[in-house]
């Protein structure tokens, strides 16, 4: 006997006994939910209504003249609501938990950008809503932050382990295992236990299916290759849904290369090979652990990105040799936003720049007849501090040294007022 | 699981002589692996009857914020599961008590299941409990465990139905780990009526000695699940006196509990 929710041997559902019984639920309530049309219907509904779908492709007219070979196609799911593909796994999830009749939702964040979404269907939908989010990166998205809160959700900074996206899943978890009777967990990507995986690649695949049909009305063809990158690897299983049947696609995740090979400098767990195979966060997929099996620190310049697992599907199709992974650097990803913004009038958030940053790489040696779509996942409003650290924009220094100057002053004035008073 | 274990044996003897057994847990490497020895040392006179020793890992998901800090500071002082084996073997041969391990399912998958589960025999562990590891992902586990006749511990919670508490029954030895609440290691818990239902529940699904959990942390306690179980489990409790008072307080908290 066997847990369902297998990928060849990834997968699984590594949960304590506590939670069994609302995996059932939740398998339950989403089977049911896929086999009701009413209920994808109510979705794209809901999707064409509150968000920006079907998204639009962007040909890159510019970019694609200056590099020469094949043209270069964006699928603009920066404009979705909130900013990200993000959206589309959390409407879903928030129907389904009115399905379910609860009343609470509960998410983890690492760029921020899920941790908004699901504050944003909570205020929709009338949900409580806590988010846990590592205190490094509260420390680095303090706009994601300053939004969530804005909507109405406690945001919860976690200092444990290495304060980044894995230590807020984990602290998730513990929030579950108390409330699950009126709680449902909004797992933000690909991963996790069963069926969470399968359910969020699910919602997500309306990007593939959108995107498949507009290359084939905007061309006439098939593109040749499919980049996305890769965290957890949501909006790559959602863009890669699309086009897994097509043998003529050549499907590219891209990871996040951060320092460059080594552990400890970046979160490439399938195309460095620093990663091995183990059973963490309720799945069981690549990590990046030592010879013990402890996870071990990330790095990469984006959030979003930086996390020691990867979807069980994702390695599936590794090793079914499905999708090719590479990896970007942080200066390669940092140089690929800035021409994007420079050329075409596009800001890629940093997540989506490693995928623009391979796709800048090969589509050189391309056919000029030969099309390639990069899943553009977000836009970068939220890396703002970022970026300009990254570009060392000397004028954003200045502007951040006068508004906290005028934060100072303001202050001083209210202490100096409250003395009189 | 039809054959009993010597760890259900143990316990059965034990249970002649006392009407309640008391197990504590400890966090191996924890705040040093010397410590680790001289609180089982202190645990032992005091008193315990069996003990769980845990051997840490950087994803206690199970684990509320005591638990979770002893696995952090543990690793970030330097323990690995082969110096985790190997105080646990000296631990097992000094004293004469029944020793289980608690990790993650990750610990034991990286250093092979069957290797590990042989080790256990060859160490003299007597059961194993790893929280994360479902009966149904577990069946290698759960062989090899049988084949070298240790006990895989099962947990059951507030909200497992009837059925599946028979199911985890019989696919575990040694004893039952009743988890009084829901929620992660350490926090309150409250001991009432509803709590003797569930108990009532938890005897009526199996056979096996039952041992309550979560939120044990005191005489009154101890009192109130005399009769209603067979082991008291005191797990956050200790960690937390060692992390405020030092390990020098175990002892008599330990002793005030079976006084």
């Amino acid at each position: 006997m066997r847990n369902s929710g297998y990928f060849s041997q990834f997968g699984g559902a590594f949960i304590p006994e506590i939670l069994v019984s609302t995996f059932d639920e939740l398998e339950s309530a989403y089977l049911e939910a896929k086999d009701d049309d009413s209920f994808w219907k109510e979705y794209l509904e809901l999707m064409s209504t509150y968000s920006c779908r079907a998204t639009p492709i962007t040909r890159l007219d510019n970019l694609s003249e200056q590099l020469g070979g094949a043209s270069i196609y964006a699928k603009r799911e920066d404009l979705n609501h909130t900013g990200a593909h993000k959206a589309n796994n959390v409407m879903g999830q928030g129907l389904l938990t009115k399905r379910m009749g609860k009343t609470r939702v509960i998410a983890e964040t690492g760029a921020g950008q899920h941790g908004v979404a699901t504050a944003t269907m909570a205020a929709k939908f009338g949900f409580d809503c806590t988010i846990y989010m590592g205190a490094h990166d509260v420390a680095r998205q303090r706009p994601n932050v300053f939004w969530m809160e804005q909507m109405g959700a406690t945001v919860v900074a976690v200092k444990d382990g290495s304060q980044t996206l894995k230590d807020a899943i984990n602290e998730a978890f513990r929030d579950w295992v108390t409330n699950m009777d009126d709680t449902h967990y909004v797992l933000g990507t690909a991963c996790g236990p069963h069926p969470f995986p399968e359910m969020v690649s699910w919602f997500q695949s309306i990007i593939g299916t959108e995107a498949r049909q507009q290359m084939l009305d905007q061309t006439g063809k098939l593109p040749s290759r499919v980049y996305a990158c890769v965290g957890g690897g949501s909006n790559a299983m959602g863009i890669f849904s699309g086009f897994i049947d097509d043998k003529e696609v050549e499907l590219v995740g891209v990871e996040a290369g951060g320092r460059g090979r080594g552990v400890g400098g970046h979160a490439a767990r399938l195309a460095y090979d620093d990663a091995t195979i183990g059973v963490a966060q309720g799945y069981k997929t690549y990590f990046l652990q030592d010879k013990d099996g402890q996870m071990q620190d990330t790095h990469s310049v984006s959030a979003g990105l930086d996390y020691v697992g990867v979807s069980p599907i994702l390695s599936h199709y590794h090793e079914t040799r499905q999708v090719r992974f590479e990896a970007a650097t942080d200066d390669e990803v940092v140089e690929a936003m800035q021409r994007t913004v420079r050329h075409e009038g596009l800001i890629p958030a940093l997540e989506s720049s490693h995928a623009f940053a391979q796709a800048y790489r090969e589509a050189p040696q391309m056919s000029p007849d030969e099309n390639i779509l990069i899943n553009m996942s977000g836009r970068a409003d939220k890396d703002i501090f970022t970026v300009a650290d990254a570009v060392d924009d000397p004028k954003w220094r200045d502007f951040i040294i006068t508004k906290a100057a005028e934060y100072q002053m303001g202050q001083n004035d209210k202490k100096q007022g409250n003395g009189h008073a | 699981m039809p054959e009993q274990t010597k760890l259900e044996l143990a316990i059965r003897q034990k249970l002649q002589q006392k009407k309640l057994l008391l197990m504590t847990h400890i966090v191996l490497g924890y705040p040093s692996f010397d410590d680790s020895l001289r609180v089982v040392e202190d645990m032992v006179k005091a008193g315990v009857d069996l003990m769980e020793l845990q051997i840490p890992f950087s994803e206690p998901m199970a684990d509320g914020p005591v638990i979770l800090k002893a696995n952090a500071e543990a690793l970030k002082a330097g323990a690995t599961v082969e110096k985790s084996l190997e105080i646990a073997e000296r631990i097992v041969s000094e004293f004469d008590i029944p020793f289980l391990f608690m990790t993650y399912y990750n610990i034991l998958h990286t250093y092979g299941v069957n290797e590990f589960v042989s080790r256990c025999e060859s160490i003299g562990i007597q059961g194993c409990i790893i929280p994360d590891l479902p009966p149904a992902e577990g069946l290698d586990y759960l062989e090899a465990m049988q084949a070298d006749k240790l006990a895989p511990v099962h947990i059951f919670t507030p909200n497992t139905p009837d059925d599946r508490m028979r199911f985890l029954s019989d696919n575990s030895a040694g004893f039952i780990y009743s988890v009084a609440r829901k929620g992660v290691t350490g926090k309150e818990t409250t001991f009432s009526d509803d709590l003797s239902d569930y108990l009532a529940r938890c005897r009526a699904n199996t056979t096996l000695p039952l041992a309550v959990g979560f939120g044990v942390k005191s005489r009154e306690d101890i009192d109130f699940l005399t009769g209603k179980a067979d082991i008291a489990v005191v797990g956050s409790e200790t960690i937390r006196i060692v992390e405020d008072q030092g390990v020098s307080a175990v002892k008599g908290f330990v002793e005030s509990l079976v006084a």
